[in-house]
């Protein structure tokens, strides 16, 4: 009965977040609460835990939740949980999409869509740019260092994601902390 | 069984070596499927981005499922999001079972403060190079700029600009279409 409360209370979670994974974060903190009595202190050390740890941190976080509510089988209930209306939407979505995508009216809508997600990606950049090179108005030496290089790197030199976030991960923690 | 392995190592990969989630996924997810193992094109990998966004969940996990469902249908799809969302189960797991407080630790949290600072650029190139693919028109310059000031400076919600997007492009070829009729 426990694994199926926290299976459905995560697929509840996945369902009714849109944004991705912050955006699901107050959602996840009401469950926790309700659920385990978590507590505020306890939940951002689950938000800080989730940031620095691998992977989207919406699964970070309901592996958390699970886990300290019934151990690893409920870590994996809360888990496939929260990913499973990803995999039921995706599904009927792209299905539509392929069907429709030849029509003149969806490449149509496409091309004003895709612009618009240049648009959102970019301002993704200046959310993420507050709190880590830039605090306020405020520049972060350290970081904006290690924001240059990886533009550098990444843009004149066509340098990997992954290995740069890899070295940059190591770089920062020898050179930050 | 090959593209189903090739699935499995390439998310596998971006599930233990990125961070944060979200959109500090994007870069090497384009990386990994566009450039590497051509899976899809600029264009997909940026309608991909706009329907996980729309969609509810976890954003990365919408792109696994996408991909993989394009690559090698619904086992590609399985396979895909199970070993994006591996790698983050099991390193919650360890650290909850064997290593107790990590994240207070100096070079966890001065990892996390480059990492951060990395994905801020990484981030940034990508939405460079592919708006260098998509930002062709006028409109589209004029959608991508609005749909940035929206979001950043009035908050509004991303699904907003999707919308948004996709309602000014529908409109544009409905009046081009009548403006053919219109010119016979």
């Amino acid at each position: 009965m426990t694994l199926i409360r926290l299976l459905l209370l995560f697929f509840r979670i996945g369902l009714f977040s849109f944004g991705g994974g912050y955006a699901m974060l107050p959602l996840i903190y009401q469950g926790a609460n309700e659920l385990t009595g978590m507590t505020t202190e306890e939940f951002s050390r689950l938000v800080a835990l989730s940031q620095v740890t691998p992977g989207p941190v919406a699964i970070n976080a309901a592996t958390y939740v699970g886990y300290q509510y019934a151990g690893i089988p409920g870590a994996t209930a809360a888990t496939v949980g929260v990913v499973l209306p990803s995999v039921l939407l995706v599904f009927i979505v792209s299905l539509f999409l392929v069907k429709f995508r030849e029509s003149e009216a969806m490449k149509a809508v496409l091309s004003g869509i895709r612009p618009a997600t240049v648009g959102l990606l970019l301002s993704a950049v200046v959310f993420l740019a507050q709190g880590s090179i830039l605090t306020g108005m405020q520049l972060n030496l350290l970081p904006v260092v290690f924001f240059l290089v990886v533009l550098l790197i990444a843009g004149k030199f066509n340098g990997d994601p992954i290995l740069l976030t890899v070295v940059a991960g190591v770089a920062g923690a020898l050179v930050i902390r | 069984m090959k593209e189903l392995w090739q699935l499995f190592i390439t998310f596998l990969k971006i599930g233990t070596l990125t961070f944060g989630g979200g959109y500090a996924m994007i870069p090497a997810i384009r990386r990994e499927t566009v450039t590497k193992r051509g899976w899809t094109d600029e264009e997909g990998i940026t309608d991909c981005i706009a329907v996980s966004q729309s969609l509810p969940g976890a954003f990365a996990v919408n792109v696994a499922i996408f991909i993989g469902k394009q690559v090698k249908g619904i086992p590609g799809a399985a396979v895909a999001c199970f070993s994006l969302v591996f790698p983050a189960y099991l390193t919650i797991l360890i650290i909850l079972m064997f290593l107790g407080t990590v994240e207070d630790n100096v070079y966890i949290t001065g990892a996390f403060e480059g990492i951060k600072a990395a994905s801020v650029a990484l981030i940034l190139v990508t939405t460079v190079q592919l708006g260098r693919g998509i930002l062709k028109t006028k409109t589209a310059w004029v959608i991508a700029v609005i749909s940035f000031i929206a979001i950043v400076l009035l908050s509004a919600n991303a699904i907003y600009a999707i919308l948004a997007g996709g309602l000014i492009g529908y409109f544009q070829y409905q009046y081009g279409k009548r403006k053919e009729v219109g010119d016979r």
